[in-house]
């Protein structure tokens, strides 16, 4: 399972990456192999949309089951990646890379401090499997 | 050996029919509407009887073998069902004929009403939602009207267990309610704690399902809604596992206010493609008002020398009608018949059995397959279809690898709390003998699943064609083989 060091992680299997004021965010690794092929994507939210930390921005769904994708952070939306309605598979294939879903500008970065580092999440998806 | 299509089997100029000449004036279609191309096949009667006899020999069914689709009481449908619902005064009653004359018709949907009541322990019934969910969806708007016809406008919440069938929080959201989950405990109950955190003035009520999609019974189930009701919520109980509980326990003395039933599960019905569902909806009598209508009633009272004149009435607060006409009534029919050759003594009986036969399943299987809530079941119960020892293989090669052995393979990835999850109902129509036949597969699968896992990845091998490609079929769906061309008719 690839669960890269510099991402920080939610309890609903989102990733985050800081970019000075901006958090980038898609799904885990752990996530797209729970569920298996993504055969759906869409975005609830729009650009410029307020978010709030565990609010639902998207819907999944695979051959196995539906999953919401929850903000892992409040703020603005700044970017969405449009090629993911399209090209969902890049869930399954790139989900740290190319399947990034939306950039937020943060508004509130206490609440960075939250979220897990790797090695916590790492410990989590662990004690799932048992 | 796949079945060509009827198009594929179509020769130019077969028929099957031959129109007598009209015996009244011809007259000519509007131009605009006559179509140039119609490619429909053309096949002789025979043709077409054996190619749907070759389908329905392909395909598996509760007449064929167990079925032991968990959440899905797949169980054998009597066909004594099948000859009632054909009795020409039901099969060919219009639901637009005067009352006066369908009185057999509604003295039966009226009794049905109060079987279900009994059953279920509840006031009132009605029995216009189509199926489970159309229920769901039915009850759901009587909470909404309940509250609101207290003033009581600042409730925007249900609660929902994580092991709930997915409709629940559908049947919520469409009802605009903000569906919050509740997690499960170690024994698979709702979460005592978590629930009383979440109770609040904001609650409309619980989507609550007893025995639930572990197929445990909720042990809490009277201080669960004793919670709800202290914060002033409604408790709607999904009655899909009704199975467990028949002639036992009644929903109503748990504290339920609201419950749908499937009576294409629990009273033998066709379904799943065999017929269309039911899904009756029974209140405690202060909701009555609010049920869909028109209700079946009696209207003027019967004596010794003259039965009772049955009609309809809507109830006082109605949320109004959910349904064309009355319902499914052939499904009334068959549920109907189906509780009356049982007696409330052979309806126990059912769940007596239906709990023995899982519960002799779970003691067979628990030794091989991984059941992570691992208690007495009621009517089904949930393992996974993975091991530590076998990385590759996963539940939905199990279920494929068990159609080779011919039979049909449990639900699978539901209910989402436990991970590749296998859910198996066998039913109480199902003899030991067929018990041990699927046990003994399961075994063996789960054995070939450590010893030649390709085996299960290629699975299945022994059907017409091999494993589907699924997302292929999710992701490019095609509805429709043949587009008419219409012609455009000028504004």
């Amino acid at each position: 399972m690839n669960i890269p060091s510099e991402l920080k992680y939610t309890t609903t299997d989102e990733w985050v990456r800081v970019e000075g004021n901006t958090a980038i965010m898609g799904v885990t690794d752990y996530a797209q192999s729970q569920l298996s092929d993504i055969v759906f994507f869409e975005f609830h939210v729009e650009i410029g949309d307020e978010v709030k930390k565990g609010g639902v921005i998207a819907t999944l769904e695979s051959v196995k089951a539906a999953a919401d994708v929850n903000a892992p952070i409040s703020g603005k939306v700044v970017a969405r990646n449009e090629t993911l309605t399209e090209k969902f598979e890049l869930i399954n294939s790139d989900p740290y890379g190319e399947a990034w879903m939306l950039k937020i500008e943060i508004s509130n970065p206490q609440e960075l401090n939250s979220l897990m580092d790797a090695v916590a999440y790492q410990k989590y998806c662990e004690e799932r499997e048992h | 050996m796949t079945e060509p299509t009827l198009f594929e089997l179509s020769s130019p100029g077969r028929r099957g029919v031959r129109f007598p000449e009209p015996d009244v004036p011809k007259s000519a279609l509007p131009e605009g509407f006559v179509r140039k191309e119609l490619p429909l096949p053309e096949l002789t009667e025979v043709d077409v009887v054996r190619h749907f006899v070759h389908l329905s020999q392909k395909n598996y069914a509760v007449d064929y073998g167990i079925y032991p689709l968990g959440s899905c009481t797949m169980k054998y449908n009597p066909k004594i069902n099948e000859d009632m619902a054909r009795l020409p005064g039901f099969a060919l009653a219009h639901p637009l004929q005067p009352i006066d004359t369908v009185q057999g018709s509604l003295a039966l949907m009226y009794e049905l009403q109060e079987l279900l009541k009994e059953i279920t322990g509840m006031g009132a019934v009605s029995l216009q939602p189509a199926a489970g969910a159309h229920g769901e969806l039915t009850g759901v708007l009587i909470i909404r009207a309940y509250h609101k016809s207290r003033g009581d406008t600042k409730r925007t919440k249900i609660l929902i267990p994580d092991s709930a069938h997915g409709t629940n929080p559908a049947s919520s959201a469409m009802s605009g309610y903000e569906v919050v989950q509740l997690p499960s405990d170690k024994r698979g109950n709702v979460d005592l704690e978590a629930l009383k955190a979440a109770c609040d003035e904001t609650v409309a009520g619980l989507m609550l399902t007893n025995p639930n999609t572990l197929g445990l019974f909720e042990e809490n189930v009277l201080e669960v809604t004793r919670v709800v009701h202290e914060a002033g919520g409604l408790v709607y109980g999904d009655g899909a596992n009704l199975n467990a509980l028949l002639g036992i326990a009644r929903p109503g003395d748990m504290g339920f206010d609201i419950l749908h039933l499937n009576l294409h599960k629990t009273f033998s019905t066709p379904h799943g493609g065999g017929g269309p569902g039911s899904g009756p909806v029974a209140v405690i009598e202060p909701l009555a008002e609010f049920l869909p209508g028109p209700i079946v009633t009696i209207l003027e009272e019967g004596s010794d020398e003259v039965p009772p004149l049955y009609g309809f009435k809507m109830p006082s607060r109605s949320i109004g009608r959910v349904k064309a006409f009355h319902g499914h009534f052939g499904v009334m029919v068959r549920a109907y018949t189906y509780i009356m050759m049982h007696g409330a003594e052979g309806l126990r009986k059912v769940a007596e059995h239906a709990v023995l036969n899982a519960n002799y399943l779970l003691a067979r299987l628990r030794h091989v397959y991984k059941v992570p809530y691992d208690r007495i079941c009621k009517h089904e119960f949930v393992t996974e279809g993975i091991w530590d020892d076998a990385p590759e293989i996963h539940a939905l090669d199990v279920a494929k690898r068990l159609i080779d052995y011919d039979f049909h393979p449990p639900t699978n990835y539901f209910p989402l709390i436990v991970r590749e999850a296998l859910m198996i109902e066998p039913t109480e129509t199902e003899s030991k003998q067929t018990l041990d036949k699927f046990a003994d597969a399961m075994i063996k699968i789960a054995e070939e699943a450590h010893t030649q896992p390709e085996l299960l990845k290629s699975a299945p091998h022994n059907t017409p064609v091999g494993r589907l490609d699924e997302v292929k079929a999710a992701k490019e769906l095609v509805l429709c083989c043949w587009f008419p061309e219409r012609e455009r008719q000028p504004a």
